[in-house]
């Protein structure tokens, strides 16, 4: 055993159209998947704007129980798993099974269904007292966050340790890490991670219009979230999964597995400050981002690329870039930092899992997704960030971060199969 | 590596708001489940609940900080600060990035989501509340326990329902053998608002018995069930080596094995994972069974999985071979709370030499468990072994030795 561990395969559920490559497509063509929402009516909100999925499950092969007893969360998170698993080339079988380990990361839970049952268990709000009489049968496994890594379990056979990494909108990030934590010390071989939230819906439009958190751009939603432009009014608000499967190095050279990169570093780090605020300078972030290096014994200047957070709000882009610069140095000066963000919106518990597919398949194609709708020039963010337009370069070291609230802050280090040896 | 131990405890039960009392009441077989006493609960088929009382959170918070959090994070915060004082441990002596809180969630702050869900539906968008979004997710409780000890290494929240109280330990001994020093870990819950506790009974799981004492009887030939509880405990995990340099009050134990499983998806035709959990977490602490002293049961009380986890156990150890003891009897399943709170009984158990009972219960012969009942034993303890099970297949076993 190496105490390594390499992505072999990758689902995506994201904005836009259902797909690894009809992602891939979209994000380096710089397409927006911000649109006005469409999943409940968005009249009485503040931000009525979204970044949804064209996503169907009958469609997309989900099985009429699977569909009845899942929230849309799960839905994305069995799509993507399947994708990835196809992608992967790995069979899991009885003999395997307890060493296929599952970690999901997730912010918000079943939070559609949560509240869809809410309202009818309470005659939409009328009762404090509400009525089991209503209750769907699935409604634990709505408030029970844990049954989307059931449903994950279920659907690649895995009977390894399972769990839902729920670190708000780090979790994406923290998924991958717990992953390969447990690869390395050789409690699985293959770790089916990755994570999926789908939070479109009155509650949670609700609370990031009241934080005024979120972009109020609704004449203009497809140019809505603008992240390091001068002219950013916040975050759009996405949904979606991503999927990997995470093997040790050694199983996936046996079975003669395409290799699209080696998690080599990861590390966490909360801020110890507020819930929901940043430092201006940059310290929390820059501290997870030196750490995850450190493990991945990388120094900052061998980095060619930084997936950003991104999320469009001033707070992040200020902290973000000062961030880089911190744990950079110069070489924050030298190299494409990017949001995906601008097209895919933030996913919240799932984006920092959609970035990495980015992120990996940045290094795979070589080629560096841009910032969509960036035009701007921040006095305060003064850094390369891709505007409109991909890049072709060979990408060998990639950063990908995560921030969230809570105060915590995820950075992730992938390398290319090249750096393997 | 070295070993982690736990170092300090904190709890918030039902049948007592603090550690000792606690203890106490359970070594007594004083239950805390009653008829719910929150709400107007006689609507619903399921009335017995094990409620904390006695608790006032303003003990324990700023009104402030109260108004910004669910219950859930109230009991953490009482728990986490019993826990530290017990370990006598300054966190000022620590640099922040030393200091980690990795706690265990199961349905997040639902009391606070239910008022505010009502707020939205009954008086719109502009009616929900500014801290919604920080109160209810399931990394309330660790983002604020990590701002009100400042702790600022790798924080972390793990959901596998009852399960996930005994992942974060392992998590925990994961991040103190990277370098974090000090890690706050387990879990409380609060799940008893009537949304919460509708969501509840949508598992099939809940007893419909009505009176307190015969409501919650796992392992008994008359278990029909179990009820629903809150609080939990929180503890001080910390370096063997640390906590003998700063001369730390106790150790209580080592966290000497851990593993987790997964059951086989439905219809495959195997075994559930419970009893591959106990045998990779006694493997993986370099323990024979006989080695084991006592198990805490996962006891769901629901007839079939008694009898699974029953057969686990005499699997692994043979027949009547190994004293088993409930104490959530006393409490109802605390979910993510559940596992720490027999995590905290265990270390106790482990250092007044007695195991604490299950009461109300006498279990099924056809079992052939040696339930402990209504009365402690005494027992030369040195190695302690927890079991968790979560909805939906989630295994985890944890084995705790004595310093």
């Amino acid at each position: 055993m190496t105490g390594r561990a390499v992505i072999t395969g990758i689902g995506v559920v994201a904005p836009g159209p259902t797909g690894r490559e009809p992602f891939w497509e979209m994000i380096v063509e710089g397409r927006t998947a911000t649109r006005g929402i469409t999943l409940f009516d968005p009249s009485p909100f503040r931000s009525r704007i979204g970044a949804e999925c064209d996503f169907d499950p009958e469609r997309e092969g989900l099985s009429y129980q699977e569909i009845r007893r899942t929230d849309r969360a799960g839905q994305f998170a069995l799509v993507a798993a399947r994708e990835a698993l196809a992608d992967s080339g790995f069979e899991p079988d009885d003999r395997n099974a307890h060493r296929i380990g599952v970690s999901i990361g997730n912010g918000v839970g079943n939070a559609i269904s949560m509240e869809q049952e809410y309202r009818t268990v309470s005659d939409n709000g009328r009762q404090w007292l509400v009525d089991p009489s209503y209750m769907k049968p699935h409604l634990y496994s709505y408030v029970m966050s844990s049954s989307l890594a059931k449903e994950v379990a279920w659907a690649v056979c895995a009977e390894g340790p399972a769990t839902v990494v729920s670190s708000g909108c780090c979790a994406g990030i923290d998924a991958v890490g717990y992953a390969v934590d447990l690869i390395r010390e050789g409690s699985a071989d293959v770790m089916v991670a990755g994570a999926t939230d789908a939070p479109i819906y009155p509650i949670t439009v609700s609370c990031f219009d009241t934080l005024r958190a979120s972009s109020t751009s609704n004449d203009d939603p497809e140019h809505a979230c603008r992240p390091f432009d001068r002219r950013r009014n916040g975050l759009v608000l996405g949904e979606g999964s991503a999927v990997f499967v995470i093997e040790e190095l050694e199983h996936a050279r046996r079975r003669g597995a395409r290799v699209y990169c080696e998690v080599a570093g990861y590390a966490a780090r909360a801020n110890g400050y507020h819930m929901t605020g940043l430092r201006p300078d940059g310290r929390e972030m820059g501290e997870a981002i030196t750490a995850a290096l450190d493990e991945a014994r990388i120094n900052p200047e061998e980095i060619d690329y930084c997936n950003a957070h991104g999320s469009g709000t001033r707070q992040n882009d200020r902290h973000e870039t000062a961030a880089y610069k911190r744990s950079l140095g110069e070489h924050a000066y030298r190299i494409p930092v990017s949001s995906i963000k601008s097209m895919v919106g933030h996913s919240l518990g799932s984006i920092g899992s959609i970035e990495i597919a980015a992120s990996a398949l940045a290094i795979d194609r070589g080629t560096v997704p841009p910032t969509a709708n960036y035009e701007e020039r921040d006095p305060e963010c003064d850094l390369d960030y891709v505007p409109r337009t991909a890049r072709e370069a060979e990408l060998d070291v990639v950063l990908s971060v995560g921030s969230g609230f809570g105060g915590f802050q995820s950075a992730v280090v992938l390398t290319s199969p090249r750096r393997i040896g | 590596m070295t070993a982690s131990v736990i170092t300090g405890v904190g709890v918030v039960a039902p049948n007592g708001p603090d550690r000792e009392s606690w203890w106490q009441a359970t070594l007594d077989g004083k239950s805390g489940l009653d008829t719910i006493s929150r709400f107007d609960a006689s609507r619903y088929p399921t009335r017995v609940a094990g409620e904390v009382t006695g608790f006032d959170p303003a003990e324990h918070a700023s009104a402030r900080l109260i108004s910004e959090t669910d219950a859930m994070t109230q009991y953490a915060f009482a728990a986490a600060d019993e826990a530290l004082a017990d370990a006598s441990l300054d966190t000022d002596a620590f640099a922040d990035l030393d200091l980690a809180v990795i706690t265990a969630n199961s349905s997040g702050g639902v009391e606070f989501g239910q008022r505010e869900l009502q707020k939205l539906y009954s008086e719109g968008p502009q009616a929900v509340g500014a801290y919604m979004s920080i109160a209810w997710f399931y990394a309330a409780t660790t983002g604020q326990l990590s701002i009100r000890h400042g702790m600022r290494g790798p924080c972390g929240v793990l959901c596998s329902e009852q399960a996930g109280g005994l992942d974060v330990l392992a998590q925990a001994r994961r991040v103190l053998a990277r370098g974090t020093r000090v890690v706050l870990s387990g879990g409380t819950d609060a799940s008893l608002s009537p949304y919460g506790l509708v969501c509840q009974l949508s598992n099939g799981r809940l007893s419909e018995r009505h009176r307190p004492d015969r409501a919650f009887v796992p392992f008994d030939r008359e278990a029909s069930g179990y009820v629903p509880g809150e609080g939990g405990a929180i503890l001080v995990v910390e370096s063997l080596d640390q906590a003998r340099a700063r001369s730390a009050p106790q150790v209580y134990a080592l966290i000497a094995g851990y593993a987790a499983t997964f059951d086989p998806r439905p219809g495959s035709g195997r075994p559930p994972g419970l009893r591959r959990a106990i045998e990779l977490a006694l493997a993986d602490a370099g323990l024979r069974p006989a080695d084991v002293d006592v198990v805490l049961a996962d006891g769901h009380g629901v007839p079939e999985l008694d009898r699974q986890e029953a057969e686990a156990i005499n699997t692994v150890f043979g027949p009547g071979s190994v004293p088993v003891s409930v104490p959530k009897t006393m409490t109802g399943r605390l979910y993510a709370g559940g596992a720490p709170l027999d995590v905290a009984a265990a270390v106790l158990a482990l250092r007044d030499q007695i195991i604490p009972p299950a009461v109300n219960t006498a279990a099924d012969p056809a079992h052939r468990l040696d339930v402990v009942t209504d009365r402690p034993r005494r027992a030369a303890l040195r190695t302690a072994l927890v079991l968790a099970r979560g909805y939906g297949g989630f295994n985890a076993a944890v084995v705790l030795r004595s310093a």
